[in-house]
């Protein structure tokens, strides 16, 4: 019996790839994970692993082939003593799916490889979002930033210094205190083909805007049947700062990710939001990005190339380990990293997923590392009651079932309003022993 | 300011139009009754789902002020939107296959009566949150501002949405940047059920936008004449750079808020009064035979509009429901 090899969906966007190289050929003997060929994406150069094995009987798309659609037939892999043949014949055309499948086929075993970028230097995140931003604004008129004192201010955390300068009054625009009005004027500028940046001092604020944010941003593009979409970025600081006490700390990671329209990006490093908040305003579609006030401040090396991005809807692996996955976004990939260094010194490998992006969720990297370590430690500032951790983990179950050693389990701020009180607040948020308590209790 | 002055004069002042405008303001106006009639009836036969609220008795206003724009000027507005649409050009054959949640329709069956939306026609929608409209009519004008264009928006809203907050904040931001765009309240009298007098604190709607300097006219919205002229002036005051302005047309619906509205919060007497007194468009009837337009054109516009309204309802039942396919595109937009 002889089974067709399909192209891979890499990305949960990507429709279509570059075939760059077999890395088999016609009569080679292949097996289960072995690496069988390269293919490029407009965001990465992937490798394809075989998820069967067999003896590659034919080779459909050549080496090179441009523009292959996601679920064609690449390859034929063939039983022991079936004929080979290596000539290429017309790609079939791609299948569709079925409306009521499961959205995305599962990728299983593809490692995301990272597009590597060269020399990197040291830069806060402040630095980083900024950089960003005005690469942006340099290459596209179209691009401009509003929000409360982002201009004569420099901005209330600072991220827009020195913006004004650059771009002028037309391009940097302070507002009115007046989210709900500010926001839903971008929307309609967005709606018009601008390309919005809209910041919002922090995304407790947003909650004044959400209706035009979900009900006008979101929804208008299938509202329209695809006619008016709307390429705009809500940027701000969200989750607990420090001592600022319930209004002005909350996460809204959940919030944001449960709704189709959006995007939701989360960057931790100074390379994650600056390649990311670059993609998030190239994109054509609403994105919330969600920054964090205690990381404005920190370094991180961070790729030096001008041309710099990182695609949305995909998670890095920060560090690899074989006995538990943390998962993690935002500040508390931090949490997990040190988590995971206190394990370490008790013999526990811990591999650290860093998310990145919420939706687009890259569940394939958590589930293919999951396969891999058998146990799962979700870990967010945010509350427990649908949760993001209760999202990953119910994919988890969906496509692990079998493979868990011990019940998923998550790690989350206390289900209360965050308190004022410096001890207090400190029992509330996630510290690193709670998740090592946590994988103690799977291990 | 002078504009402004000049603008209230001339909204209550009747110039009027030539004969020729007159006769394409009576069709549009007409196309836009007959087809909600239609609307009204395919709804009762059970081929129209969900919100339906139509627009008959509030025609002039939309008519009247189509005929102040140029083309590139947007239009936004509600959910009682299927006169606009009609009135920027869009084809009655979209509006009403949309309406019945067909492939045809302008949003392929996904928005319905309450969502749609032309780039061709710079019609921006069709939205279902009162109010939310304005804060969007005013980023169409910023993208105007933007782009140094000349362009303006109308942002039309109903009385009761001028009690929503985001419509101060809207003034406050089109007035600090002297966007291009004209606030058009069109004032039915009733949000739902409840009368403009039990709503609004504010009597004198036109004024609304006073602490920001936003000049504004009150408008007989019955009246196509006069709902033009404001409208010109209006917009030439937005066009000229001098920022925002506001438009409150006095105008009547004539069917409940939506087709569930048993209405009792009116009189029998005072929607008939309406109908039979101040009708747009046998107002406009009256005007033509008083320029002594041949009433063989007026009559080739009824056979005209009815024909058109029929092969909309037509195409609106032939034409087949959205592909199952259907449900997951346009979420976002790939690549």
């Amino acid at each position: 019996m002889s089974t067709h090899i399909l192209m891979p969906a890499l990305s949960p966007t990507m429709t279509e790839g570059k075939l760059a190289r077999w890395l088999k050929k016609v009569g080679d003997e292949v097996h289960a994970g072995d690496v069988i060929a390269e293919i490029e994406t407009d965001k990465a150069t992937m490798e394809v692993e075989a998820v069967d094995e067999g003896r590659l009987a034919q080779i459909l798309v050549p080496e090179g082939a441009e523009g292959v659609a996601v679920n064609t037939p690449i390859a034929v892999l063939g039983a022991d003593g079936e004929g080979v043949s290596s000539a290429p014949v017309q790609p079939a055309a791609p299948k569709t799916a079925a409306p009521f499948e499961a959205a995305k086929p599962v990728a299983a075993a593809v490692a995301a490889v990272e597009t590597d970028w060269g020399a990197t230097k040291s830069i806060t995140v402040r630095e980083a979002l900024r950089d960003a931003m005005a690469a942006e604004l340099r290459a596209d008129d179209r691009v401009f930033l509003l929000g409360e004192e982002v201009a004569q201010y420099q901005g209330a955390y600072k991220i827009s210094q020195g913006l004004l300068d650059e771009f002028g009054p037309r391009r940097i625009i302070d507002t009115p205190i007046t989210e709900h009005g500010f926001a839903g004027l971008a929307v309609g500028a967005a709606m018009n083909g601008l390309k919005p940046i809209v910041e919002f001092m922090t995304f407790n604020f947003a909650m004044q805007a959400i209706d035009q944010i979900i009900n006008s941003a979101a929804k208008t593009l299938y509202m329209s049947g695809g006619q008016m979409g709307c390429p705009i970025v809500f940027r701000g600081p969200n989750g607990a700062a420090s001592r600022v006490a319930a209004q002005h700390s909350q996460c809204y990671a959940s919030w944001y990710a449960h709704c189709p329209g959006l995007k939701v990006v989360a960057p931790w490093s100074a390379a994650d939001a600056k390649g990311l908040l670059r993609a998030a305003i190239r994109d054509p579609n609403p994105v919330i990005f969600l920054e964090n006030e205690i990381l404005y401040g920190q370094h991180f090396e961070c790729p030096v190339d001008e041309q710099f991005v990182l695609p949305i809807g995909r998670a890095r692996i920060e560090r690899v380990g074989t006995d538990v996955t943390l998962v993690a976004f935002s500040i508390m990939v931090g949490v997990a990293l040190k988590a995971a260094d206190a394990l370490a010194e008790q013999g526990i490998s811990a591999e650290v997923i860093n998310l990145r992006s919420l939706r687009p969720l890259d569940i394939d990297t958590v589930v293919a590392s999951v396969r891999k370590t058998t146990r799962i430690v979700t870990v967010e500032e945010g509350w427990p009651f649908a949760g993001i951790g209760a999202e990953i983990n119910m994919q988890v179950i969906e496509q692990c079932f079998d493979w868990l050693d011990a019940p998923p389990a998550r790690v989350h701020g206390l289900d209360v309003p965050l308190p004022y009180a410096a001890n207090l607040e400190k029992l509330a948020l996630p510290q690193p022993d709670w998740v090592v308590n946590a994988v103690k209790k799977l291990i | 300011m002078a504009q402004a002055a000049e603008a209230r004069k001339r909204g209550k002042a009747r110039t009027g139009l030539s004969e020729e405008d007159l006769l394409r303001a009576y069709h549009d106006m007409l196309l836009i009754r007959r087809f909600e009639e239609k609307a009204g009836q395919l709804y009762g036969m059970g081929l129209i789902g969900g919100f339906c609220h139509l627009y008959i008795g509030q025609e002039a206003v939309v008519v009247g002020l189509q005929m102040a724009l140029k083309p590139g000027d947007q239009v936004i507005t509600s959910y009682r939107d299927h006169g606009h649409m009609l009135a920027t050009g869009m084809e009655a054959r979209g509006v009403m296959a949309e309406l019945t949640g067909r492939a045809g329709g302008y949003s392929r069956g996904k928005g319905g009566s309450m969502h749609m939306f032309s780039k061709e026609k710079n019609f921006f929608g069709g939205h279902g949150i009162v109010g939310a409209q304005v804060s969007l009519g005013t980023g169409l004008a910023f993208s105007n501002f933007y782009r140094g264009n000349d362009h303006v928006c109308l942002t039309y809203f109903g009385e009761g949405a001028s009690n929503q907050g985001q419509v101060y904040e809207s003034f406050n931001l089109a007035a600090l940047m002297k966007l291009p765009v004209v606030y058009v309240i069109e004032n039915n009298r009733y949000g739902m059920g409840t009368s403009v007098e039990r709503a609004s604190a504010s009597h004198e709607l036109w004024k609304n936008g006073a602490p920001w300097g936003i000049p504004g006219a009150q408008v007989d919205g019955m009246d196509v004449e006069a709902v033009h002229q404001a409208g010109v002036a209006a917009v030439a005051h937005c066009r000229a750079g001098s920022g925002p302005f506001l438009l409150e047309m006095q105008t009547y619906r004539y069917r409940g808020h939506s087709m569930s509205d048993p209405a009792k919060y009116r009189t029998r007497e005072e929607v008939e009064k309406m109908r039979s007194e101040r009708d747009c468009i046998e107002h406009a009837r009256a005007r033509l035979a008083e320029l002594g337009a041949d009433e063989a054109a007026i009559k080739r516009i009824d056979d005209e509009v009815k024909r058109v309204v029929q092969d909309a309802a037509d195409f609106a039942q032939s034409s087949p429901e959205p592909d199952p396919a259907e449900l997951w595109t346009d979420v976002l937009v790939e690549g």
